[in-house]
């Protein structure tokens, strides 16, 4: 273990830490409340690793849900994560074993933090990002195992830690709005996703969302990608 | 506990199975040559900051307006870790900033 890489992967996780020891929580607690106990809750936190995902899982779980049906919501719920691998097929090339590792370990928190972390200066990329994702799935872990054993015990009032989560989100959008060269696929996304979370409902906004985003950026590839003139001017000469 | 414990551990199988899927199908589909379509490279840099957007929007769906602690809570606090960020541009001491200015409200101002 490289002490420098650790040190420099912790303090970039620390608001992944605060949500994901308070969703994680919520997720031990509501597996303990349904008749799992706590090697059920690591289990899933080490083999599944998605917080929406493992959450419907317990309502899957609890109805007793066939096999192609717990196939099936996985899937939708999880629809997201097809494009978030677009982003890494660059950073993550030449990873080597610790690939597949990256791809398995690719949550929303984690892409949040890979799309928009440095690594600084005389740390390896790679292990930077390794790191990152390994911290952040064991917070995922131990958030699950602590919510499962300790339950109801907890002393201190943690309602509302998890809006770590959507500060993370925020914080990244204002360094990625200070970077970007257009402000428009940020635009867009907050409205495509406002508009259908009114048009579809808070259950079901992410899927048109996200079809409307990958549309909409991919019309406006000839005003946003700097690459698409010359393309067109080489092939016609 | 409806399942037995091996329908449960075939149920978990299916869940991870199929979430691993979802994210490695990118990969799988377009990581074999050098280089990726050109498309898929656009898509790449442009999907982020859309997709922060819609994690935000997302994060913050249970906002209701009938009464003052469903927005005022979200909303500002959501409002304190922007400032925050755009004054200090230091990410903890926006996020701990904002989710601490949260958890006062949520606990001890709208309950």
């Amino acid at each position: 273990m490289n002490r420098t890489t650790l040190a420099a992967a912790f303090p970039v996780t620390v608001p992944v830490l605060m949500g994901y020891l308070a969703i994680g929580m919520a997720f031990g607690l509501m597996l303990q409340s349904i008749g799992y106990g706590v090697g059920w809750a690591a289990l899933m936190s080490l083999t599944i690793y998605a917080g929406s995902g493992q959450y419907l899982g317990v309502s899957l779980l609890a109805a007793g849900a066939s096999l192609p049906q717990v196939a099936f919501l996985t899937l939708m719920i999880n629809f997201r994560h097809l494009v978030y691998g677009l982003s890494m097929l660059e950073k993550f090339r030449g990873m080597g074993w610790r690939k597949f590792y990256m791809i398995f370990s690719l949550t929303d928190e984690t892409y949040a933090l890979l799309s928009s972390a440095q690594a600084p200066e005389g740390v390896e990329e790679h292990d930077f990002f390794f790191w990152v994702a390994l911290l952040d799935q064991s917070y995922w872990v131990l958030g699950s195992v602590i919510g499962s054993v300790l339950g109801a015990a907890l002393s201190f009032d943690t309602t509302g830690v998890d809006f770590a989560m959507t500060a993370l989100f925020l914080v990244i959008a204002v360094g990625q709005w200070k970077a970007a060269g257009s402000h428009l696929p940020a635009l867009l996304g907050g409205a495509a996703t406002l508009a259908s979370l009114l048009l579809a409902g808070a259950e079901d906004m992410l899927l048109p969302a996200l079809a409307v985003i990958v549309i909409a950026l991919t019309l406006l590839r000839p005003r946003l990608d700097p690459d698409w003139n010359r393309e067109e001017e080489k092939s016609c000469p | 506990m409806p399942l037995t414990p091996a329908q449960t551990l075939a149920s978990i199988a299916v869940m991870a199975g199929v979430t691993f899927l979802t994210r490695a199908l990118p990969f799988l589909l377009f990581d074999r040559g050098e280089h990726p379509p050109k498309l898929v490279l656009y898509l790449g840099r442009v999907l982020p900051p859309a997709i922060i957007a819609m994690l935000i929007v997302y994060c913050l769906k249970g906002v209701t307006f009938s009464a003052m602690g469903g927005w005022v809570p979200p909303l500002s606090a959501g409002l304190a870790a922007v400032l925050l960020h755009i004054w200090k541009g230091n990410d903890l001491l926006s996020i701990f900033g904002a989710t601490v200015f949260y958890m006062i409200l949520v606990q001890g101002v709208f309950v």
